[in-house]
């Protein structure tokens, strides 16, 4: 499996761990992945980090058979678009639940998982994944 | 103590997925009811493919932040402790700090001492944060333990974090730790060599000489530094490597077994090893009253046992009752079950995984 550049999985670790992105403090647009630039505002746009809550809804969703090499033993797996509650959408797998267990629309909770390990003597990426929230 | 140091948060984390015994002891050609009858477990946690220690870790972190309301930014010492920490070099704790916005203003380490790394770590804590070197500090057991397939140790060995805050500001406590003492001796009862998968154990050596000395020398050694007896406390939390060794060790010093069972999980997730009685205590301070009482003695091969002496304050009654995160009992109640086959997949047990 071709391994992610050391730097660039460094600097994603907030990103990835705890869901940091930025947002505008002009035109209060939160961005996820993180934006150096509001493209509404452009030069008068103010960027500053901002920290998601996790939460979200599933926009939509597939279920994946045939996976990337590293997810042999998770297919099938569900892969979402998750529209978090700030506005952002991202793609993040869902755990815990199998296809027929979710609908667009169903909220969801951010949870830390393994993504994908670059061999058996490599680098172990963690990351955001999704879980169905808890009713009740 | 000199200081009062207390638990400001405490939070637990179970995988989903469960097997049962019956269904190991079928693969194995084993005596279902008898397996459960002679260990008193009757389903064990099984992480998912993409769970480790260090994604258990964060997730009980996460929640232990969220019930004690204190900004990560504040915490000054991480300490994990695991017998499957993700890596042989390479800290489980600096994963868990960064995952939960911690640091770099820190200082941090992983800890093993087979299943007492975790109250080892409560210990630390209690120390840095009573002389004042930090504000709080995190102590974390959790563990993705495998038996080897066959083994006794396969219907027990299973996965699970708890997480605590220890802190010096008694407003903020949910429980006052009053004490603490150790019992250590070098015993070889169960160890894993270096690159070796599965642990190798003294069969029924783990009993008498291993559990039963060191839990009953640490509690008893508790009892006399601090002139208590088993009636001041409310509830016991022992460590809890299969359903009966803790209400054995009950009996042996004349504990009523009703003040061990609200803290004893291993019969429905198995030995959670470094979160084992961590654990207990998080589903305990889940319904103990303020004024209540409760010894924890964990226990760890090799072998030792860290006793605390624990009194529930006022304050747990708000924030367990702001607390919208999961509780021990949702984890519990959440799970499914797999067969033996799928089991096998996830433990990554088949050669070629
Ligand atoms: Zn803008």
């Amino acid at each position: 499996m071709p391994s992610e550049n050391l730097a660039i999985t460094w600097r994603r670790m907030p990103e990835r761990y705890r869901l940091v992105g930025t947002e505008c403090q002009n035109c209060k647009t939160a961005y996820f992945p993180a934006r150096k630039l509001c493209p509404k505002c452009r030069r008068k746009g103010r960027i500053v980090p901002r920290q998601f809550s996790g939460r979200g809804k599933i926009y939509s969703y597939t279920e994946v058979f045939a996976g990337p090499s590293g997810f042999e033993l998770e297919v099938p797996y569900l892969l979402a678009i998750v529209e978090l509650e700030e506005g952002p959408r991202l793609t993040a797998q869902i755990v815990g639940v199998s296809e027929k267990d979710v609908k667009i629309g169903d909220e969801v909770e951010m949870v830390f998982r393994r993504i994908q390990e670059d061999s058996a003597e490599g680098l172990i990426h963690y990351g955001y994944k999704f879980r169905m929230r808890r009713r009740g | 103590m000199a200081v009062a140091v207390g638990i400001a948060g405490y939070g637990a984390c179970v995988p989903k997925y469960r097997i049962k015994a019956a269904e190991i002891a079928r693969v194995w050609g084993e005596d279902g009811a008898r397996i459960e009858k002679g260990l008193g477990v009757f389903e064990k946690s099984v992480p998912d493919i993409d769970e480790d220690a260090a994604t258990l870790a964060v997730e009980a972190a996460r929640n232990a932040i969220e019930l004690g309301r204190i900004s990560p930014q504040a915490i000054g010492a991480l300490y994990v402790g695991s017998e499957s920490h993700p890596y042989a070099v390479k800290p489980t704790a600096t994963i868990v700090a960064e995952a939960i916005g911690a640091g770099p203003a820190l200082t941090a380490a992983d800890l093993e001492f087979a299943c007492k790394a975790g109250t080892a770590g409560i210990q630390i804590c209690m120390g840095l944060v009573g002389c004042g070197m930090v504000r709080y500090g995190m102590a974390i057991g959790s563990d993705t333990s495998q038996g080897k397939p066959g083994d006794a140790l396969e219907y027990t060995a299973s996965a699970g974090a708890a997480a605590f805050i220890i802190g010096r500001e008694k407003e903020e406590f949910v429980a006052e730790i009053e004490d603490t003492f150790s019992f250590t001796t070098d015993t070889p009862d169960f160890w894993r060599r270096q690159h070796a998968e599965f642990p190798s154990h003294g069969g029924r050596f783990t009993g008498a000489p291993a559990y039963f000395r060191h839990v009953i020398g640490a509690t008893q050694g508790l009892f006399e530094k601090m002139g208590t007896r088993a009636s001041d406390y409310d509830y016991f939390v022992f460590h809890q490597p299969n359903g009966k060794f803790p209400l054995e060790a009950a009996k042996k010093m004349g504990i009523d077994p009703e003040k061990v069972k609200p803290g004893l999980f291993t019969p429905l997730i198995g030995n959670t090893y470094s979160a084992a009685s961590p654990i207990g205590l998080c589903g305990v301070l889940d319904i103990a009253k303020p004024g209540q009482r409760i010894l924890l003695t964990s226990f760890g091969s090799g072998a030792g046992s860290d006793s605390f002496s624990i009194r529930v304050s006022e304050g747990i009654v708000e924030k367990r009752g702001g607390y919208k995160g999961w509780r021990l009992s949702d984890y519990i109640a959440h799970k499914e079950y797999l067969d033996y086959a799928l089991y096998a997949k996830h433990r990554r047990k088949l050669k070629s995984l």
